[in-house]
C-alpha cells in the first residue's frame, strides 16, 4: 500500500485515506458553449494514459478532504511529488 | 521402515510425549516435533500422492519449501485445513492429520494409474487433448480432471474460527531470524530504533537450530534480544508479501499448535509499515534431477541434517548422498557423527577438496567421484540406488534406505522480488542474487548470496546412460513436472521462460517453485543453448507460502463484512416485523406484513392506506447536504440543470444533477432556508458521490465561490407522512407553523417545532398525495415516530416500506435514478425537459446535451408501458422487441425498468426505456419471456392523477 504525501496536511499517509480523481490539469472551460463537438469530446473523454510520468488528481477523502495534484510514475507506481490544486504543472 | 529416533540429540522435549494421528493411525512424538519429524521417527516415509501422476511421495525438505508432504489437519467441524506442509505442522496432543489426493487410501491409490499412463500425459496434455467437442469440457473433462488431479479437499462448512488483525509500525523490520537476521537484530538492539523481528518457525534460529555448535550463541543472542526493550520478536509469523513503501503483510499462527485453543483467535494478520527492511530469508537447497528422484526417502541433505540435529530423527539407517556440492558432504559427516549409517557418497565431480576426502576416509565412508545416481528402486521407500560412472560405464547398485541430494543453494529472493528489487546472475553459485533495491531494503546472509556456501558444480540433469525420453526425473515435485516436459516445451517452440513455465506449469504450484525454478531454468537454458541470463526469470508473487482466507478476511465476515447503516427508527421497524432490504449500505424496511400477509398483500394494503387515509414512512436515509454561503445559490445554479437563484427562501425545488457528459446522475428535492442557506437532498445511494462531485467542482473549478458543503445525512431523522389525512394528523402536533394550504403550499419548507422538537418541515410528496417530510434531530426520530403513530391511530395510520414507496411513485411516473436511469439517460430521454433551465447559459452537463449522439433520433427514452393483459406484471429487466416473430437473436429495442401491481388502479403498470419511445405512444411492443410473449402498449408515465389534483389541497 502506497504512502501519499498530502500537500495540505503535509503528511505522508496510507493510500486508503485517498481517492483517485483522474488526470490533472484539465480545466473546465469558462464557457463550454464556445467549444465545438471535437473540442468538447477531447475535454470530456480524451486522456493521456502515459507510460511513465503522469499528472493526476487525488483527494484526501478520509483526511482533510482536499483535492490535490500529483506526479506518479505509472510504471513504478512511485510518486515523484504532490502539490496543491491551482499550482502550476510540475 | 527407515526413519528412527536417535538415542540423543535434538531440541525436542523427550520428557513430553504427545499422541497424534495420521490417516487414523495413532503415533507418539515429542513436544517440539513437526508432523514430518514425528512421523519419520515412527518410520513413516510415505506422506502423500503427487498432483498429476499420483506417485507416492515422501519428504523432500524440512522447512516451508516442502513440495510433497502436503497434509490436511482436521480440528473439528469447519476447522479442516488442507494443503499444510507436514514440515510446518507442529505436533500436539490430539492432532489429527490426514493425507490427500488419494483414493481409497494412501498406500492403495486408484489414481496412480496415471503414473503408468505417464507417457500419455506430457506437458500441455490437457490443452491438446481435451479440446473437442467443446461442450464436453464443462460437463466431462474438467470435472474428471479436477477429481483426479488435485490437492486437499476444500472445507465445506463455514469457518467458526476468529482471526485477529493489527497494524504495526517500526523503524527496522528484520524478516528471518536465522544467524544473519539475529546478527542484524543484535546490532540494532542497542540503538533507539523500534525493531521488529519475524520468523516463520516456532522458534527463532533458522539454520542455527540444525547446528548444535551454535546453540549456546543462539541462546545468548535470543536472551539479549528478548531483554532489549526496543526489539519485538514474532515467531510462527510468515511474511507472505512485500508491498509498496515497505508495507509487509504477515500472518502469525496463534493457536494451531495448541491442543486446546480455547476461544483465542486462530491467526493474526499483521500489516507492518517499516522504515527499513532487512531480508534474512536464507537459502534453499536445490534438489538434483535424475530418474527416481521423487521416491519416498530421497530428500535434500540439509533436511536430513535438520531432522537429525534439530529433531533427533535419522532419516534412514543407511543413508547415501548424491552431491554436486560440498555442503552435502558436511551434512553427511554430521549425520555420521550423530550415529547414522552412511552407505556411500556419490559426487558427480571429478575432484573435490582433499579435506573432504580425508574426512570421509576417517569416517570410513565409501566415496564415488565422477559418478551419478541413475535410478532408485523401491516404490514406497528407497531400497537400492543404481549408480554409474559419468561416462555411462560401471553400473552398480548400492543398498540404502534414504538418498540425500546436495545440488547447491538458491538464495531465497522471494520477498526481494515482491519489492521489485532487481536480480543479477551469479555464476559462482549458479543462482540469481539481489542487485538493486527498489525500496529501503537490504538483504543479509544467505539470501544475499553473501554466505560461503562452499564449492559446487551446477548441473541441470545428472548424466545417465538411460534413454532420457523414457525416464521421469522430476524438476517440480508439487506440479509433477519432469525434465522431459521442459525439453518438450522447448522442442515445441517455447522460448521465453514465462511461456515455458505456463506450458509445463513448472514453478506454478503452491510452493512457488522454491525448489524447482532454478533447475527448470538450467534445463531450459541447455535445451535452448542460451545462457540463463538470456532466458529471464519468472516473477515471484505473494504469498510466499499459502495463507488462510480467514486470516486475510479477519473480522470482515458475516454481519461485519460490511457496515450496515440503520436509522433511529430502524429498531421500531424491527420490533414491528418489518421485512428489510439493503439500499446501498442502509438497511431499510421494505414492507410491514401483518399476520398471514405475503409481500403482495402487504404492499397492496399499504398503498391503499396511503391513498385513502395516511401512511408513515422512514425517509431518514435520504442523502442531505447543507449548502451555506453567499454564493450558495450561484453554486447550485451551476451544478443543477434547474434555475436556483430566483427560488425564494421557504420554497423547495426538484433538482436534477447531470455529470459533465450530460447523463443523469442524481436528483432530489432541495429547499432554500435563507438567501445563503440550502437544505439539499440526494438519493439514498448517491449522497457520498454527490458530495464528492460538488466538492470537486467547488475546490478545483470554482474556488472563487464562497460556499461550504456539509453532509447532514445522519443529523436528521426524516418521517414522511403521506395521504389525504396527513395535515389533519399533523396540525395538533406542530407549533409555530401554519399548515393551511394557503400558508404552506406544496413544495415549501417551514421551520418550527413538532411535539416540542425543533423541525425542518417540508411539504413535499413522492406519492402524489398531500404529504409532509418531517426532519428532526436524529436522536428524536423514534420518539416522534411513536408519538405520530399514537396520534394517527384515529386515521388508521399505516407504516409503509420502500416497496410501497416504489409503487406509489411509479403510479405518478416519478423516476428512481439508478433504476429507471442507467448512466446513459439524459433529461430529455427521461421526459424531464421541464427540469432543465432553458435560459441558463451553463450548468454541469449542459454542453453535452448538444452532443451529436445525444440529439440524434432513436435514443432510448423512458416511457410508460401498459400490458394488454392487466393482470400480467412484467419482470423488471425484461427485454423488449418490436416483432416477436423475427429470428433469434432478436433485435432488442429496450427493457423494462420498473414494474408493479397497482392496487389503486387495479392493474399492472410499468416503465421502460425504449428506442424512440416518446414517438411511439400507443404502439404495441412485445416482451418475450420463457413460455410466453407478453404484449404491452406504450403510454405516458403518469398513471394516476395526471393533473396533480390530490397534491394541491
Amino acid at each position: 500500500m502506497i504512502l501519499i504525501h498530502c500537500p495540505y496536511c503535509d503528511e505522508k499517509r496510507a493510500e486508503i485515506e485517498f481517492a483517485y480523481a483522474g488526470e490533472a490539469h484539465i480545466s473546465r472551460p469558462v464557457d463550454p458553449s464556445t467549444y465545438g463537438d471535437e473540442e468538447w469530446e477531447r475535454y470530456l473523454f480524451i486522456r493521456a494514459n502515459p507510460k511513465g510520468r503522469h499528472h493526476e488528481r487525488w483527494r484526501h477523502i478520509h483526511g482533510c478532504g482536499r483535492f490535490f495534484n500529483a506526479v506518479r510514475d505509472t510504471v513504478t507506481d512511485k510518486f515523484e511529488t504532490t502539490y496543491k490544486a491551482g499550482e502550476p504543472r510540475k | 521402515m527407515s526413519g528412527f529416533r536417535l538415542p540423543t540429540g535434538g531440541r525436542v522435549d523427550r520428557s513430553r510425549p504427545v499422541r497424534f494421528s495420521f490417516d487414523g493411525v495413532s503415533y507418539t512424538g515429542f513436544a517440539g516435533d513437526t508432523l514430518a519429524s514425528a512421523l519419520l521417527a515412527n518410520g513413516v516415509m510415505l506422506f502423500g500422492r503427487s498432483f498429476k501422476y499420483h506417485r507416492p511421495r515422501g519428504l523432500l525438505a524440512a522447512g516451508s519449501e516442502e513440495p510433497n508432504a502436503l497434509v490436511s489437519v482436521d480440528r473439528g467441524p469447519g476447522r479442516f485445513t488442507p494443503n499444510l506442509r507436514a514440515t510446518n505442522v507442529e505436533v500436539h496432543e490430539g492432532l489429527k492429520a490426514v493425507s490427500q489426493n488419494r483414493w481409497p487410501s494412501l498406500k492403495t491409490d486408484f489414481g496412480a494409474i496415471n503414473d503408468r499412463l505417464g507417457m500419455f500425459f506430457p506437458a500441455g496434455f490437457y490443452n491438446k487433448t481435451f479440446m473437442w467437442p467443446r461442450s464436453f469440457w464443462d460437463k466431462l473433462y474438467e470435472p474428471a480432471i479436477r477429481k483426479i488431479a488435485g490437492l486437499g479437499d476444500a472445507p465445506t462448512e463455514d469457518d467458526p474460527d476468529q482471526y485477529a488483525a493489527t497494524h504495526a509500525h517500526c523503524d527496522l523490520l528484520i524478516i528471518g531470524a536465522g544467524p544473519a537476521g539475529i546478527d542484524a537484530a543484535l546490532e540494532a538492539a542497542g540503538t533507539n530504533r523500534r525493531v521488529t523481528v519475524i520468523d516463520e518457525q516456532d522458534e527463532a534460529g533458522g539454520s542455527a537450530l540444525a547446528d548444535p555448535s551454535l546453540w549456546q550463541w543462539l541462546e545468548r543472542s535470543m536472551k539479549a534480544l528478548n531483554d532489549a526493550p526496543n526489539v519485538t520478536i514474532l515467531t510462527r509469523t510468515t511474511a507472505f508479501g512485500y508491498y509498496h513503501d515497505n508495507f509487509i503483510g504477515a500472518v502469525q499462527r496463534l493457536t494451531d499448535h495448541l491442543p486446546d485453543d480455547g476461544d483465542a483467535p486462530r491467526e493474526k494478520l499483521w500489516r507492518i509499515r517499516a522504515g527499513e527492511v532487512i531480508l534474512a530469508q536464507g537459502a534453499i537447497e536445490r534438489p538434483l534431477v535424475f530418474a527416481g528422484n521423487d521416491t519416498p526417502g530421497v530428500m535434500l541433505s540439509s533436511a536430513a541434517k535438520t531432522f537429525a540435529n534439530r529433531y533427533g530423527v535419522a532419516v534412514g539407517k543407511s543413508v547415501a548422498l548424491m552431491a554436486t556440492h560440498d555442503s552435502g558432504w558436511h551434512d553427511v559427516f554430521a549425520l555420521a557423527k550423530a550415529g547414522v549409517g552412511i552407505a556411500a557418497i556419490i559426487d558427480v565431480r571429478d575432484t573435490v577438496d582433499a579435506d573432504l576426502l580425508k574426512q570421509a576416509a576417517d569416517l570410513r565412508i565409501t566415496v564415488k567421484l565422477s559418478h551419478s545416481v541413475i535410478g532408485v528402486s523401491g516404490r514406497y521407500g528407497v531400497k537400492t540406488i543404481e549408480i554409474a560412472h559419468n561416462d555411462g560405464t560401471g553400473i552398480r547398485s548400492i543398498a540404502c534406505d534414504a538418498l540425500l541430494m546436495a545440488g547447491g543453494w538458491t538464495p531465497s529472493v522471494h520477498l526481494w522480488s515482491h519489492s521489485k528489487g532487481t536480480l543479477k546472475w551469479c555464476d559462482d553459485i549458479g543462482a540469481y542474487v539481489p542487485d538493486q533495491p527498489n525500496e529501503n531494503v537490504r538483504c543479509v546472509g544467505a539470501c544475499a548470496g553473501a554466505c560461503n556456501f562452499g564449492q559446487g558444480a551446477v548441473i541441470d540433469v545428472l548424466p545417465t546412460p538411460m534413454d532420457q525420453s523414457r525416464i521421469k526425473a522430476f524438476v517440480d515435485f508439487q506440479n509433477d513436472v519432469t525434465a522431459k516436459d521442459i525439453k518438450l516445451a522447448v522442442r515445441e517452440g517455447f522460448r521465453s521462460i514465462e511461456h515455458i513455465k505456463r506450458y509445463t506449469t513448472n514453478g506454478m504450484a503452491t510452493d512457488q517453485g522454491k525448489t524447482s525454478n532454478l533447475n527448470g531454468l538450467q534445463i531450459a537454458s541447455t535445451a535452448l543453448a542460451k545462457p540463463i541470463t538470456d532466458i529471464g526469470l519468472t516473477t515471484f508473487r505473494p504469498p510466499y507460502t499459502p495463507q488462510t482466507f480467514g486470516a486475510l478476511a479477519g473480522h470482515a465476515k458475516g454481519a461485519l463484512f460490511q457496515a450496515t447503516r440503520t436509522t433511529n427508527i430502524d429498531s421500531w421497524a424491527e420490533e414491528h416485523s418489518a421485512v428489510f432490504e439493503l439500499v446501498a449500505q442502509w438497511r431499510r424496511a421494505r414492507y410491514f406484513p401483518k399476520a398471514g400477509e405475503d409481500m403482495h398483500a402487504a404492499v397492496n394494503r399499504e398503498c391503499v392506506a396511503v391513498r385513502s387515509s395516511v401512511g408513515i414512512f422512514d425517509a431518514s436515509t435520504l442523502g442531505k447536504i447543507e449548502v451555506v454561503g453567499p454564493d450558495a445559490a450561484e453554486f447550485l445554479n451551476r451544478m443543477y440543470t434547474n434555475p436556483w437563484k430566483a427560488l425564494e427562501p421557504g420554497r423547495c425545488r426538484y433538482g436534477l444533477l447531470l455529470k459533465e457528459d450530460g447523463f443523469i446522475t442524481d436528483d432530489g428535492v432541495s429547499a432554500r432556508l435563507a438567501p445563503d442557506r440550502f437544505h439539499l437532498t440526494t438519493t439514498t445511494g448517491g449522497a457520498a458521490r454527490v458530495l464528492n462531485m460538488m466538492e470537486d467542482y467547488l475546490q478545483t473549478e470554482w474556488p472563487d465561490l464562497n460556499v461550504w458543503l456539509t453532509s447532514t445525512t445522519e443529523q436528521y431523522a426524516v418521517i414522511a407522512l403521506q395521504g389525504p389525512n396527513a395535515r389533519k394528523l399533523l396540525e395538533p402536533l406542530v407549533e409555530g407553523i401554519d399548515l393551511s394550504a394557503e400558508a404552506f403550499p406544496h413544495m415549501a419548507i417551514r421551520e418550527g417545532a413538532i411535539c416540542g422538537i425543533p423541525t425542518r418541515l417540508f411539504r413535499v410528496s413522492f406519492t402524489g398525495e398531500l404529504g409532509f417530510e418531517i426532519n428532526v434531530p436524529t436522536a428524536y426520530g423514534r420518539a416522534l415516530w411513536e408519538r405520530i403513530m399514537a396520534e394517527g391511530d384515529r386515521y388508521d395510520i399505516t407504516p409503509y416500506g420502500t416497496e410501497t414507496m416504489h409503487v406509489l411513485r411509479a403510479e405518478k411516473g416519478f423516476i428512481i435514478v439508478g433504476q429507471d436511469t442507467d448512466g446513459t439517460v439524459t433529461p430529455y430521454d427521461a421526459s424531464l425537459d421541464w427540469a432543465v433551465g432553458k435560459k441558463k447559459l451553463d450548468f454541469v452537463g449542459k454542453r453535452s446535451l448538444a452532443r451529436p449522439d445525444i440529439v440524434a433520433a432513436g435514443r432510448k427514452q423512458l416511457v410508460g408501458l401498459l400490458t394488454d393483459d392487466p393482470n400480467v406484471v412484467l419482470e423488471e429487466g425484461a427485454q423488449i422487441v418490436a416483432d416477436p416473430n423475427q429470428p433469434i437473436p432478436m433485435k432488442m429495442i429496450g427493457h423494462v425498468t420498473s414494474s408493479y401491481w397497482s392496487a389503486t388502479l387495479g392493474r399492472s403498470i410499468a416503465m421502460a426505456l425504449v428506442a424512440g419511445g416518446q414517438d411511439k405512444m400507443g404502439e404495441t411492443l412485445h416482451i418475450p419471456m420463457p413460455g410466453k410473449t407478453h404484449t404491452a402498449k406504450i403510454s405516458g408515465m403518469v398513471f394516476y392523477d395526471p393533473q396533480g389534483a390530490r397534491l394541491n389541497v
